[in-house]
């Protein structure tokens, strides 16, 4: 349990390793992202369809310092638990070893 | 040989017609059936997965109850889930959630005697206050108000839902305990 304070966390970790792409082109579209402590194919099925907020500081606006980027997770990515995202605006590449929170919602169980 | 009726092999699967006696003259005029009624179907009572049933215990994982526990009562019209803390609990009153936001656990409490035959869509609905109310009031924040309705309501479900959680052990202490995620927890692996 979280300590008195704390918020909640209800969200996974996730590392963004770059973009879909091959030997020479990549697809800024779609974004690989590790999601921690999931490491097969099989695991990846959880997460298939959750939202995913990248989270940046800036300015405030809206009264809010914040500004979130959501996406959410396609399909696996190989079978070592990576998988694709799309998100509403493309990552920038300078997030590329940045972090992003896979939540738990839409929910399927 | 009597004669036969032929079906007409058409394309696609079609119901098969019962073969019907075949008469000396057939109808001069087309005989009109109704078009389908898309309406009346799309009336259909929206569905939510089998795993929330009344009574089922859901997390809420987002909005500013995320990571409570709630007991789902039942299942709107609208797809909606009806669920209470219970408020005395863990401070959710009734309210409804959409069940993309819940996590459903293999906990069931007995709701089988409280009763919220009464509560529906309509009753969540907001009141508008006319526009020139508004426009004096300015931007100045309302006071959230809680009708008493709402109160009579939500003391009159949980005086019967609490007797259904007091007659588990440890059900209120679960109750009144925030899920949430911590160290190297694998929800994915999790069984809730």
């Amino acid at each position: 349990m979280a300590k008195d304070g704390q918020p909640v966390r209800l969200y996974v970790n996730g590392a963004i390793l770059g973009y879909k792409r091959g030997l020479r082109t990549q697809n800024n579209s779609i974004s690989l992202i590790k999601i921690k402590g999931v490491d097969s194919k099989a695991d990846t099925d959880f997460y298939l369809g959750k939202k995913v907020a990248f989270i940046t500081k800036a300015s405030e606006k809206n009264g809010t310092k914040y500004r979130v980027n959501w996406g959410k997770v396609c399909r696996a990515h190989g079978s070592n638990g990576v998988v694709r995202c799309r998100f509403s605006r493309d990552l920038p590449p300078q997030s590329i070893g940045g972090r992003v929170r896979v939540m738990l919602y839409p929910s399927r169980v | 040989m009597a004669p036969q009726l032929k079906v007409n092999g058409t394309v696609g699967p079609k119901k098969a017609k019962a073969p019907v006696a075949a008469g000396k003259y057939y109808p001069a005029d087309d005989v009109k059936t109704p078009l389908v009624n898309r309406k009346a179907k799309r009336n259909n009572a929206a569905k939510v997965r089998a795993s929330i049933t009344p009574g089922t215990v859901l997390i809420l994982l987002a909005g500013r109850f995320r990571g409570k526990r709630v007991v789902a009562l039942k299942v709107l019209e609208s797809g909606l889930v009806l669920v209470s803390g219970p408020y005395k609990v863990n401070g959710v009153p009734l309210r409804r959630v959409s069940p993309a936001y819940v996590i459903a656990t293999s906990t069931k409490v007995d709701v089988s005697s409280v009763d919220v035959a009464s509560i529906n869509d309509a009753y969540f609905a907001r009141v508008k206050s006319s526009e020139e109310e508004e426009f004096f009031a300015g931007d100045a924040p309302k006071p959230a108000i809680v009708s008493d309705q709402r109160k009579a309501d939500q003391k009159k479900v949980d005086a019967a839902l609490l007797k259904a959680v007091d007659a588990t052990p440890m059900l209120k202490a679960y109750l009144a305990a925030r899920f949430t995620l911590s160290g190297n927890d694998k929800p994915h692996n999790m069984v809730f």
